[in-house]
């Protein structure tokens, strides 16, 4: 029998070499602890992430709109699904999983507690918030942890029609009546912060990444992402015809990167502590959708188990 | 001051002060493994996993899961417990066999300067 620190050699060697691990492998306790924990909060964000738009299927603005915003939903239970799955190859338990999250001792991405007040919303998200996903998930693809980076290699196929169908409606809106135009501006004076918000404080605010780094679960640093949303989205803010809303925000032709205004960390502080627009909401929803499938879930069990013992007495 | 990092995958969510466990408890429906043959000439592939109360179940949610956009033709569902798998504690003296056998590679031999179809 190897001693720890072989093992934990071992392992560290693999992940250097850009190998993965999986699921049955030797792992130290604290790796497995992150990505349980990551899988899992990255899954929480998932399904709660499908209330602000699914706020608006019944309201979409045609039936086109309709059908694509019911799939992208429908994409966000079944990313949250994948990602559950992967949690589980760690030992996880669904049901406890979903408890955490119910009871709010694990947490799920602060962006969600905004309000989705108008339609223009809808397409904000997919163009922003979907966007910033897209940078954060991509790396993962690539993380160490097998079942992960396999989960996140089809969330991140979907992800793109998320973001592509957002900036379309967002091109409409933009180029449509004043009224219009006025909801893409006022949806992006919105959600601008808040999806800055969504790659984390500052790095020199991050003590703990280095560790994620050295095992192979983060790639880029919280800044580093941002840095990259920034660049590529200001210029199709330009194409949309909108103002990005931070006075500080130019180009600087030296560093070939956007220098961009400080980001209000009190309001994500506040968000994050509960006390956003939507928190209470949000979960209180979750927890109910859960209580009201129970009878589903209960029929489902009774009906499974009758035939299995109709089939034992065959 | 507690940790934040953007490993929500979707945004910041906070590193400590934060359960990571989550195990121990039996789930209240059984896990499934699902496998997809993606088209006609290839075979079944492993893609996750859900859970479901039986494997009709399994099968209708599997597709719902796996194959939104085209991704198979043909779908398996085994039960996570009914899968026998091999130790990786092990790995090394179950596959030692295969590693002195280099012969069994065509590449072992050499094939005379001149010799074709070979």
């Amino acid at each position: 029998m190897l001693d720890e620190t072989a093992l934990e050699q071992e392992f560290q060697a693999r992940i250097d070499a850009d190998d993965r691990i999986e699921p049955r492998d030797w792992m130290p306790e604290g790796y497995r602890k992150t990505l349980v924990r990551q899988m899992a909060q990255h899954a929480h964000s998932e399904i709660i992430g499908m209330q602000p738009e699914g706020n608006w299927i019944t309201r979409a603005p045609s039936l086109r709109r309709k059908a694509i915003l019911l799939a992208k939903v429908q994409d966000e239970a079944g990313h949250g699904l994948y990602l559950y799955s992967a949690a589980e190859t760690l030992g996880a338990d669904r049901d406890e999983l979903l408890d955490l999250l119910h009871t709010g001792r694990q947490k799920y991405s602060t962006i969600f507690n905004y309000p989705t007040v108008t339609w223009a919303d809808v397409a904000a998200i997919g163009w922003l918030v979907d966007g910033a996903a897209i940078m954060n998930q991509v790396p993962l693809t690539r993380c160490s942890y097998g079942p992960y980076a396999r989960a996140m290699i089809r969330v991140c196929k979907e992800e793109s029609f998320h973001q592509r169908q957002g900036f379309e409606a967002m091109t409409v809106l933009a180029n449509g009546t004043p009224a219009q135009r006025r909801m893409a501006q006022d949806a992006l004076d919105r959600w601008w912060w808040p999806s800055l918000m969504m790659f984390g404080p500052n790095d020199d605010a991050s003590p703990n990444s280095a560790q994620s780094m050295r095992w192979g679960i983060k790639r880029f640093s919280n800044d580093e992402l941002r840095q990259r949303f920034v660049d590529s989205t200001v210029p199709q803010a330009e194409f949309l015809g909108l103002t990005v809303p931070d006075p500080d925000l130019r180009w600087d032709e030296e560093s070939g990167h956007y220098v961009f205004g400080e980001i209000d960390w009190d309001e994500f502080f506040t968000v994050m502590r509960g006390d956003g627009p939507c928190n209470r909401q949000r979960l209180q929803r979750r927890v109910q959708a859960h209580e009201d499938g129970a009878w589903v879930r209960e029929a489902a069990a009774a009906y499974a188990a009758r035939s299995a013992a109709r089939r034992d007495a065959a | 001051m507690s940790e934040f990092r953007a490993e929500g995958g979707h945004g910041a969510v906070p590193t400590s002060g934060v359960p990571a466990d989550g195990g121990g408890r039996a789930g209240s429906q059984p896990l499934w493994e699902v496998f997809v043959r993606s088209r006609r000439g290839l075979s079944h592939t492993h893609v996750g996993s859900l859970h479901a109360p039986d494997a009709h179940m399994a099968l209708r949610n599997a597709r719902d899961l796996y194959t939104r956009r085209q991704e198979g033709v043909s779908i398996w569902v085994v039960r996570a417990s009914d899968v026998v798998a091999s130790s990786p504690d092990e790995k090394d003296a179950f596959f030692d066999p295969a590693g002195d056998k280099p012969y069994r590679h065509p590449t072992f031999y050499e094939v005379p300067e001149g010799v074709k179809n070979l």
